[in-house]
């Protein structure tokens, strides 16, 4: 046998505070009236650091500085100029890439191996498109608006975004909601997730480390109280939101009669359709990628396998060799494929629905995987024998949990796959190209991968259709809801 | 092994008579998309191999080496000398291994075999018109049994890649046999030169093609062309060995060769066959390197794990 | 000699490519004429029959939607006497058949100006095509009844969306004779659904129906309606369009966004390879 012997990542990179304010206005202030509460490496369940939580006067606070911010300076700058702060913050975070790595892995559970090589480039990646669009955004193809809206020929920012971000990729969503904000010529205040706030606070430094006048990024921490603080406060004008689809649905209950533009980006069960003539060594990467990357927490992961029932038995036996190969445990462990569960609420979210699984009939396989004592752990798994009409069919489980079904006609893949509410994303497996494209016209998924899963570039509008939210992250598409257009 | 794979070895065995039932089964495999294969091997390339295990690598890929020289100014000198360092790597350190086996040119190899006798230190020899094999078929297997009875009990041969690329695959079959034939009981090593197959779904046709024709290893190149082994090649022809003894109960060795030059390149290999087909298959019986400079890097990195200290270029054995 | 009888028209809804009563059997009296008064289930059945002409509108080529909807103009040209005689002025025919026409050009230039290849960095093809979103309820504005209208419906199909419309409850004649230019106008039954009656009525039934995409509020005059039917939207995520702030103005050029608000971005990734 080959054991790779354990190859951790240093820590000693990431310099944590014991403890974390709200960064209002260019810097960090204690809560006006919120507390304060403890994030955990949910590897092992130590505290990392004590962060303020916002209250409503804190919110209040956070959007006048961002107003003050966006009338006075961020606001009649020049596009050139914004652009040139959100290059240096590129470079910043390319920079201290090493850092805001180890320092999410250590926050969210996700394996360095991600943070590394798929988040943080992402993250610099995002920043340095919409750079470029500052100083161009007459040229963003929004057309020309009618002489009774806002004339002028470039189109105007919108004023302060209340942003709201979930726990899988902090940095990544972050940057998703502040870079083409401010690119737009918005000023932001962002809410990160609970259990994963200091990717965000270190991205505060960077806006101080950048000089990016005060005010422009507020960055308040806090849980859902304070979200809903900071969507409902009137001074706000934009809110972007990624998270669940009842959090959603509140929020667009609660934007419903005002004037601010929402986007959301919210769940989704996707489709992962796999023929029988589908490159089949590299289906089964997708497959895994699809389903393992970040642990499952992956709004667009490919939950639901749709396999081609005369290739069903082939498929399953190659993933389970392969599932067999992933290792669990350690995220900073170089070699770490699947990482630690985000919280103990989502541990329980996991368990819970894949108890239904059992229980609704479906077949149960994890492959043998020692799960660390502490932390919060779950072994890859699949079901077999699901139908459309079990639990883990529809719900979103958010965990890596695969849900497996058959087909035997295209038709009969698009109809399964567009059954359900959600619509984020599909993949399609293939070596025939006009299936491809036949398929990709039916499914009804923002992001539809084709002979590949789980792709992000910052050029490549994302986003979903029907329950999974509305409006465009990424790309030219993505500037939309942060201008007046 | 089981009746289903007893009866489907027989059934393919009988691919071999036909061309059409030969093109049938190659096209009907699954395809191999590049940009995914090649992101699979990168990925495999990015594993941290550290401490212990990379000690147990490193001894294991020395184990691996075929120590190669074919080159048109070899003497019997220059391969003795191969020969000498074949059977001790490291000179001064006798925990080294030994190396799987060396390779050079069938005139070469008379010379070797005195060297190696007895030793445990397979010789091999490229026959069959290497590198082109752009030469009548009996004067192939006229090398291949010259080699042989020179004291080769490994034979490397070229398959036809112009037959192939042509779709002239019985053709490539039936030298394989005939090479299989004339080896003996020497193992029959099948190159198929993928750099000049240009694409993945030709290496696993190819590789298939090799494995059904009855070859012991399917190995990626003679070193002779600008495109040698490559980690994404070389995970194609892992799946097909996975897949071909899957279906047929019999395990093909694989020999990825040329480019291989560092301890680094050898350890991620070694991580793609111990994740693609596994431990069955990290034995010098079952898996080698073609190589020639890599031992003295292995050497090196040895050292350095043994004593701490990096050492240089001088402290080791040119051959 | 006495003077000849007029044969009246009976004003019905339009549901599915055909012009039934209410099932309600209700009416009101609008013009001197018995307009349909739509129930909740009338809402219900239009949603069906919308939802029904989805694939074939959608899956048609944008060449032919947009063939069909030029010929809706043709037809509007036509009846422009009937418009006027029900009260619309001819100024305003003149405008919705060029509205009319201006959008029908839209048809087969949407994917090109709204979506486009992403220079993604990686070996792969990548490229985003708006879509439409699918079933759209559509407030119509009080007035003008036949502008408005047009204004309306003309964004939402011309991508392949279907829709119901809640039309003017003041001014329905028009509503009912616009189906009738519809519907002989190529247009496959169900692309366009029109309801007569109260808009407290059917347009809460539409805001809250699961099977609706997308609402457009921006004839809604009433601010209060508009909050309610918004909330209800947000139940399954409906894309809204938010009534216009102030006093729209429907004879102003109305730019892309009632057709761009309406769209979905399907993005499509594939490896390039050999």
């Amino acid at each position: 046998m080959f054991e790779y012997a354990p190859a951790p990542e240093s820590r000693s990179v990431v310099d944590l505070k014991p403890s974390y304010g709200l960064f209002i206005d260019g810097t960090f202030v204690d809560p006006t009236d919120g507390g304060s509460f403890k994030s955990i490496n949910p590897a092992s369940e130590e505290v990392l650091a004590e962060v303020a939580e916002a209250g409503a006067q804190d919110v209040e606070r956070a959007v006048r500085a961002a107003r003050k911010a966006y009338d006075k300076v961020w606001g009649p700058m020049p596009g050139r100029d914004r652009a040139k702060y959100l290059y240096r913050i590129a470079r910043l975070i390319q920079e201290r890439s090493r850092e805001l790595a180890v320092l999410e892995s250590l926050d969210n559970g996700k394996p360095i191996r991600e943070s590394r090589d798929v988040d943080l480039p992402l993250v610099a990646a995002h920043f340095f498109y919409y750079a470029g669009w500052a100083d161009k955004l007459e040229h963003a193809g929004f057309g020309q608006r009618p002489a009774s809206q806002h004339g002028g020929a470039i189109p105007q920012p919108l004023g302060v975004a209340a942003q709201v971000i979930p726990w899988n990729f902090p940095l990544l969503m972050l940057a998703w909601k502040i870079a083409p904000a401010l690119a737009a010529g918005n000023t932001v205040v962002l809410k990160p997730a609970e259990t994963t706030p200091l990717t965000a606070l270190l991205f505060a430094e960077i806006c101080q480390q950048a000089d990016l006048p005060a005010g422009v990024v507020n960055i308040l921490t806090g849980a859902g109280d304070t979200g809903r603080a900071l969507v409902e406060h009137p001074g706000v004008d934009k809110v972007a939101f990624t998270g669940s689809t009842d959090v959603g649905r509140a929020i667009a209950r609660s934007v419903a009669g005002t004037s601010k533009k929402l986007t959301l980006e919210l769940g989704g069960k996707a489709a992962n359709i796999v023929f029988d003539d589908a490159p089949i060594d590299q289906a089964v990467e997708g497959i895994v990628n699809g389903i393992f990357f970040n642990q499952g927490h992956v709004c667009c992961a490919g939950s639901r396998l749709l396999v081609q029932e005369n290739v069903a038995d082939r498929v399953l036996e190659s993933l389970k060799r392969r599932m067999a190969q992933l290792r669990v445990g350690d995220p900073l462990d170089k070699n770490t494929d699947v990482g630690a569960i985000n919280s103990a609420a989502q541990l329980e979210r996991i368990r819970e629905l894949s108890d239904a699984g059992s229980a609704e009939g479906a077949e149960r396989w994890s492959p043998p995987c020692d799960l660390p004592d502490r932390g919060f752990w779950f072994a890859p798994t699949i079901f077999t024998g699901v139908t459309q009409a079990h639990r883990i069919a529809r719900e979103e489980i958010f965990g890596p949990v695969l849900s497996v079904l058959t087909f035997r006609t295209p038709a009969e893949a698009v109809e399964k796959a567009n059954n359900t509410p959600y619509g984020l994303s599909a993949g399609i497996w293939t070596d025939k190209g006009s299936r491809i494209l036949w398929m990709a016209d039916r499914l009804r998924a923002g992001v539809v991968w084709a002979n590949t899963f789980n792709k992000f570039d910052p050029t490549s509008p994302f986003g979903g259709y029907k329950e999974s939210g509305y409006g465009r992250e990424g790309g030219r598409h993505g500037l939309e809801g942060y201008l007046n257009v | 092994m089981t009746a289903t794979t007893t009866s489907a070895r027989s059934e393919l065995s009988e691919l071999g008579r036909s061309e059409t039932a030969l093109r049938t089964f190659l096209h009907g495999l699954p395809g191999v998309d590049q940009v995914g294969a090649e992101q699979r091997a990168a990925q495999l390339g990015t594993r941290s191999i550290k401490t212990t295990a990379k000690a147990q690598a490193i001894d294991l890929a020395i184990r691996m080496v075929d120590l190669t020289t074919l080159e048109g100014a070899d003497t019997p000198g220059k391969v003795r000398a191969l020969a000498a360092k074949a059977l001790r790597p490291d000179p001064a350190d006798p925990s080294c291994p030994h190396v799987g086996a060396v390779c050079v040119y069938p005139a070469m190899v008379p010379h070797v075999a005195e060297v190696l006798r007895g030793s445990g230190v397979h010789l091999a020899s490229v026959a069959t018109a290497f590198p082109s094999g752009q030469a009548p078929l009996e004067i192939k297997l006229a090398d291949t049994r010259a080699a042989v009875a020179a004291g080769a009990d490994e034979i490397d041969m070229v398959i036809n890649r112009g037959a192939f690329l042509a779709g002239r695959y019985k053709e490539v079959y039936d030298e394989i046999v005939a090479t299989k034939e004339a080896s003996g009981d020497a193992h029959l090593k099948v190159i198929l030169e993928t750099g000049e197959l240009a694409t993945y779904d030709n290496v696993r046709r190819a590789s298939w093609l090799a494995m059904l024709a009855g070859g012991d290893f399917i190995k990626t190149s003679t070193g002779k062309v600008p495109i040698a082994a490559t980690m994404p090649v070389s995970l194609v022809m892992l799946e097909a060995v996975r897949d071909f003894r899957e279906a047929t109960g019999r395990q093909v060795g694989v020999k990825p060769a040329g480019g291989i030059k560092t301890t680094k390149d050898a350890i991620k290999y070694l991580v793609m066959v111990n994740e693609t087909v596994g431990p069955d298959w990290l034995d010098p019986d079952w898996f080698r390197f073609g190589a020639s400079s890599l031992l003295n890097d292995l050497l090196m990195q040895r050292t350095k794990l043994t004593t701490g200290t990096y050492s240089g270029p001088d402290y080791f054995t040119l051959d | 000699m006495s003077e000849r009888v007029a044969v009246r028209k009976t004003y019905k809804l339009f549901i599915g490519g055909k012009f039934p009563r209410s099932e309600s059997g209700r009416s009101y009296l609008v013009q001197s004429s018995n307009v349909s008064l739509a129930s909740r289930k009338d809402a219900r059945d239009a949603v069906v029959a919308a939802r029904a002409a989805v694939k074939g509108w959608a899956g048609a080529t944008a060449y032919n939607r947009g063939q069909i909807l030029y010929r809706a103009a043709e037809m509007l040209e036509g009846r422009r006497e009937q418009f006027v005689a029900l009260g619309i002025p001819g100024d305003e025919v003149d405008a919705a058949v060029d509205r009319w026409v201006w959008y029908a050009g839209w048809a087969d230039k949407l994917a090109q100006v709204y979506g486009g290849a992403n220079p993604v960095a990686g070996p792969y093809f990548n490229i985003s095509a708006p879509e439409p979103t699918g079933v759209v309820a559509v407030v119509a504005p009080e007035r003008p009844a036949l502008l408005g209208l047009v204004s309306v419906i003309a964004p939402a199909i011309v991508s392949g969306n279907t829709v119901v419309v809640a039309a003017s409850p003041s001014e329905p004649l028009a509503a009912v004779t616009l189906a009738e230019v519809l519907a002989t106008s190529d247009l496959p039954g169900g692309v366009v659904n029109i309801l007569t009656g109260a808009i407290t009525e059917t347009a809460p039934t539409l805001a809250a129906h699961m099977d609706v995409n997308a609402i457009d509020l921006t004839g809604v005059g009433d601010a209060a309606l508009a909050t309610d039917l918004e909330v209800k939207a947000a139940e399954n995520l409906k894309r809204v369009l938010r009534p216009a702030p102030g006093n729209h103005d429907w004879t102003a050029d109305p730019g892309v966004a009632p057709m761009t608000a309406l769209l979905e971005t399907k993005t499509v990734w594939h490896p390039k390879g050999v």
